[in-house]
Formats: C-alpha cells, structure tokens, sequence
C-alpha cells in the first residue's frame, strides 16, 4: 500500500471573523489515491477553488492537517512550500498563464531551471514534454502565436515536465472551445493511464465525466464522492446532463 | 536558478516596453552625464586656476620688505630711479621713510640687500633652498628705439638664477649669462611685447640693437619666449637685466627689490621659507613676529585655491547629484508600476515554485540594468562632452568622477529597485494569480 497523494484531516478555511465569519471549506475530509483521477465539482462558491488552494499549497487551511505525498505543508515555511509546488504540483490555470514574450520550449523549462536544473538537462526533458502534448515542432513559438487550445497544452507540458506527483487542473477547460476542450481531456485520460494522479476542478459535467471519481461540493462541504466504473459512469452522466 | 537564467529574464523584462525602459534610463543618463559635465568644469577650473599659479613659479617664495615698518623701498629705489618724472610723490615718499628710519632702533635704510640674497644660498642653514635671485624693480621706465616709445611695465635688474627660477627662456638670442652679470655688462632681455612695440613685426629683429632705457643703453641679447597675459597684466611686457648693471645706472646700490628664493623641491617649499624667515630674522636682528619682512608662498595660495575650487566643485557636483537622485526615484517609479503591471506573471512564477530570491533578484536586475545602461551612456556622453573647449576653458574629467557616478547609477539601481522587487516577492501567488 503505497501513502495517499492526498490526504485532508478536518480541514476548514475560515474568511472573515464575529458575525461575517465565512466557512469556505468546512472540516473536509479527503483522501486522494496515487493515480486516481477526481473531479471536484459545485456551483461557484461552494468552495471548490478554495480547496484548491489549499491542495495547491497556494493557501494555508485554518484549521486541520494536509499530508501531501505524505508530507504535513502547514507546518512549512514559504520557502520550503515553494519547493513543494515547484517538485510535487503541476498546474494548469484556466486562462493557462504562460510567461507573455517566452517561448513555449522556455515556458516549460521554467519550473525545471526554478528546480535548479542544468540547462543542458532542461532542454530534452522540455522537449519530450512538448512532444508528449502534440506540440513538438512549436517550441520556438510565442503564447501570442498559439492558439488557446495549444497554449492549455504548452501549460499541461509544463505541469508534467518536472515529474510531478500530482497534476491539479484548475477549469482547464472554461476558455476553450468544445475541440480543444476534446483534446485536453484526452490528454488527461493518457496521462491518467500513464499512472499520474489528477484533480480536476470544473463546473461542467462532461468534462467530470471522463473522471474515474467525482467529488461534489456545497457550501464548503462534500456533499457526493461517486466512484465509478469507466465507460458506464460517462453514459449516466450524459442521461443526466440531458 | 543562476545568475544567467535571472539577468536573461530580466533583459526579457528591460526589452518588453523599449519606451519606457529608454525614458526611464534617460533619467539617470542625463543625471550621470551632468555629475561628470560639472565635476569636469570644477577640475577643469581648479587646473586652470593652478597652472596659472605654477607658471609665476610655485616652488619659489619672494621674500619682500615689510612696507609697515619702513617706506624705504619707495623712498630708496623708485624716487632715485624714476626722480625725473615723479617728482612729488616720490620726495613724499621720502619724508616719510626718512622719518620712520629716524624713529626707528634698528637704523637700517636698505632692508633687503645683496648680501642678505647671497646668505640665503647656504647649504647648511638653507639646505632646502635652491636657486636664490635678488631682484630689483625699476618703475617708470620708458624704452626707445628708432624713434619708438614704451613704457616698460616691468624692468627687473637680477640675476641669471632669476630667469631658471621663474622658468623665462629666450626665443631670440642668447639668455643672460653669470659674466654678464658679473661684468656689469649692460645687455637686456626684452618681453615680446616690449620687442614688437619697439621695432615691429613679432619684434625679432631688436636682436643686437641698442635699445635707451631712460637714456640709458642697453644692447638687445635676447627675446624672451611669450607667457601671455594673466588677467590684466601682460607677462611678456617686461625687460630683464643684470642687477649689476642696473644699480650702476637706474636704481640705487644697495637696496633690492625682492628676493626670489625657489625651494629644491615642491615638497619642500614650507621648510625653505621657515630656512629664509630664519636666516633673515637672525640677520636683521628681529624677531619672527617684528620682522621687517614677508615671504610669499605661492604653494600657501595653491592650497587657498585648491580648498575654494574644491567646495565649487563639491556643489556642481551636489547639484548634478540631485538630478542623479530624481532619475533614481524615476527608475523606483517604473519599477512599481511594471511590478504592479506584472503582478500575474509573479503568481504564475510563484505558483510553479519560483523561490522568493528568484523574483527580487529579477526585479532588482532589471532595475539595476536599467539604471547601469542609463550610466553607461551618461560616462559615455559626459566624457565626450568633457573634451570640449570653451573659450581658453578646458574641462578636465575627473577619474574618480567616472568611477562615482558608474558606481552611484548601479547603487540607485539596487536601492530604488529593492522596494519594488521585494513587494513583488511578497505577493501572495493566490493574489497575484487571482489579479487581472
């Protein structure tokens, strides 16, 4: 048995103090195993990004403990969760956030030269990490010259190119049109088979279809955490959608 | 994360609003430029000031006798020589030093004389004392020749030593010799401007001619070469003779003018004049503070000199620095705003793991980039500019000048880009991806 990816004792994120007090994430409660593929799902403000966040290391929680691959990141100064991020978590941002005026092959050696990595050793990993996401022969490219769809998958190249343990994907797929959002989730179904672990926030039912697992939020608490087998949940979700 | 890998992203930053990163630069390279441009104008007229003193000679003291304690000088040397044409004033002159050698203890009539010029030249009292000339001025002297007419500024009756000591050399001729002087010799050395005046041309020609010195002759052996005119009086107007010769026909026996006394060394100006203010108190039987003397340092004036050039330069400076600090506070400004502006580029850097360090160190490079070209160009400019003359006037860039001005740009850079770069480095990547 190896350690879970995720691990969410109790974990509360409070906003505000007296009478504005806010529970954001109220006492979640979160197990997430290596190469498992979860969807987190609710309407905006049930807290999803929230716990994002905190998954993300981007955010502290108020109360309880997160073991990351087996590592408590409260108790870790910003330094060390800056390393944390950059060696365990790879991100993908709805709005894909490269670096503007860098080229994509720059753009994803950027976590790898935060790690300290030679350029020497830089440039293949990136490479291979383009040409994993289709995107071989457009490294010299600006984000400028991409279109959304290739900029999401420059961004995914980067969220794999330092190996990370965990891939978060925050509404990966809001600023796409529906044939680049058909390529990402491939992407994700691949990399899932591949043995990564994903966590994928969205609000749209089709994309937590492709997942193996989806956690439903509401009012900062989960309220649903469906497991299902591949194939058949997809066409359940799709009789519901309809 | 290298040095290389941060300086690469920080031109990137430098590059990407080329405008702005040029406006921003001008700042510091018109404030970089004017701290070289005036300090260059303060040295410049510091070297001027200084080069016009050494000329006279700075390593030569000219021992004078006090006109406080005595009128003797007037009285002995200018009413004998001139007692033709200044009648009245020079018999008045003459009441007086009468009067005041009369009431005097000591009764001296000649206060610097020959053999106080000659004690001076002593290698165990004075061995810091080189060269020593006795000097005397005749005034009111009037040059013919052929027919033409000049009052002489300066007619100096001295030794050869005079001409080494106060660095006079010939342009024409021969310059005075120790058999003239030894000789009573009547020969003269006539200013370019005395030769012009009184055969022509650039004056050559007087060359062994024979020229009336109030009637009396002298024969032309030398032109001197020209030193030009420093304010308003005119160096080369002046005619220099054997002491000899002209205490036998102009200026009275005895009694001279000046000393002019030059030190072995620049470095030993100070100990030279405490050596002749030694000799002379002991031989006129004063004491330092009655002495019936004064020794003129020129070096006491360089310092006078250097001091006062020194606080003009230190405020066109100032001023020049003020402009070097607004284009500082510029370079902050630009620095906030492109943090401000690139407040999601920084939570994207952050959210991937870029260390705290990372991010103050791209932000402070760039603005220490921006403010080292701007004071690239600035030495560049205040350099090229330094070179020019204005008028007689020559900038002179200071050295140390460059090295400053290089060395304040980069430290602006650092200090008005620490503010900026850690404000970046605070954000919270949560707030700063969330920014739009």
């Amino acid at each position: 048995m190896t350690r879970p990816v995720i691990e969410l004792r109790a974990v509360s994120k409070i906003y505000g103090n007296g009478d504005t007090i806010v529970r954001a994430v109220d006492r979640v409660d979160l197990v997430v195993e290596r190469g498992d593929y979860v969807a987190v799902m609710g309407a905006s403000g049930s807290g999803k990004s929230t716990l994002m966040n905190i998954i993300g290391c981007l955010d502290g929680p108020t109360t309880g403990r997160y073991l990351l691959d087996g590592v408590d990141v409260r108790r870790l100064d910003e330094r060390r969760q800056a390393t944390i991020r950059n060696r365990k978590i790879g991100f993908i941002f709805q709005s894909f956030n490269l670096i503007p005026r860098t080229s994509a092959q720059s753009n994803v050696e950027l976590p790898l030269a935060y790690a300290g990595v030679k350029s020497a050793q830089r440039r293949p990993r990136a490479a291979a990490a383009l040409e994993r996401v289709g995107l071989g022969d457009r490294g010299h490219h600006l984000p400028s010259q991409l279109s959304g769809g290739q900029q999401q998958r420059v961004a995914i190249a980067r969220a794999i190119a330092t190996n990370p343990v965990l891939l978060l994907a925050d509404e990966p797929t809001g600023a796409l049109d529906s044939r680049s959002t058909e390529e990402v989730l491939t992407l994700f179904e691949g990399l899932n088979r591949a043995g990564r672990t994903l966590v994928v926030i969205t609000h749209e039912e089709d994309v937590a279809a492709h997942a193996q697992r989806v956690i439903r939020m509401r009012d900062g608490r989960i309220i649903a955490d469906d497991r299902n087998r591949t194939g058949a949940y997809v066409a359940d979700a799709t009789e519901v959608s309809r | 994360m290298n040095l290389r890998e941060t300086l690469m992203f920080a031109v990137r930053g430098v590059l990407a609003n080329k405008l702005r990163s040029v406006l921003t630069m001008s700042g510091i390279f018109i404030g970089v430029a004017a701290v070289i441009i005036l300090i260059s104008a303060g040295t410049g007229a510091n070297k001027q000031i200084t080069d016009n003193i050494t000329a006279l000679g700075a390593n030569t003291l000219t021992v004078t006798p006090n006109s406080t304690t005595g009128g003797t000088r007037g009285g002995s040397g200018a009413a004998r020589a001139g007692g033709g044409f200044g009648g009245g004033g020079a018999a008045a002159r003459s009441n007086n030093s009468t009067s005041s050698v009369n009431n005097g203890t000591q009764i001296r009539q000649p206060q610097l004389t020959l053999d106080d010029a000659e004690a001076l030249v002593d290698p165990v009292l004075a061995p810091d004392v080189g060269l020593v000339a006795p000097v005397v001025a005749v005034s009111s002297v009037t040059a013919t020749y052929n027919g033409a007419t000049h009052a002489v500024q300066t007619f100096t009756g001295t030794s050869p030593s005079y001409l080494t000591i106060n660095t006079n050399t010939v342009q024409a001729g021969t310059t005075l010799s120790d058999s003239d002087y030894s000789g009573h010799r009547r020969v003269a050395l006539l200013g370019p401007t005395v030769a012009a005046d009184l055969a022509g041309g650039d004056g050559l020609s007087i060359v062994g001619q024979t020229v009336q010195f109030n009637g009396v002759s002298y024969e032309v052996v030398g032109v001197l070469t020209a030193k030009g005119s420093q304010g308003p009086q005119d160096r080369d107007d002046l005619v220099i003779a054997p002491l000899t010769a002209v205490q036998d026909t102009l200026a009275s026996y005895g009694t001279l003018s000046s000393i002019a006394a030059e030190a072995s060394t620049a470095q030993q100006v100070n100990q030279a004049q405490a050596e002749v203010s030694q000799i002379l108190v002991s031989r006129h039987h004063v004491t330092a503070a009655t002495a019936d003397f004064t020794i003129n340092n020129p070096s006491s004036i360089l310092d006078t000199v250097n001091t006062v050039t020194g606080i003009f330069t230190l405020l066109l400076g100032g001023v020049a620095g003020i402009s070097l600090f607004v284009g500082g506070i510029g370079v902050m400004n630009i620095m906030l705003v492109t943090v401000t502006e690139r407040t999601r580029e920084i939570g994207i850097r952050k959210a991937i793991g870029a260390q705290r360090g990372a991010i103050v160190g791209q932000f402070l490079l760039e603005a220490v980039l921006l403010s080292l070209l701007g004071g690239i160009l600035g030495v560049v400019v205040g350099v090229a500019v330094s070179q020019l003359k204005i008028g007689t006037f020559q900038l002179v860039v200071a050295p140390y000048s460059i090295v400053l001005a290089f060395a304040v740009s980069v430290a602006i850079g650092l200090f008005f880009g620490w503010y900026p770069a850690n404000r970046a480095a605070s954000l919270r990547p949560i707030d700063a991806l969330r920014y739009e």
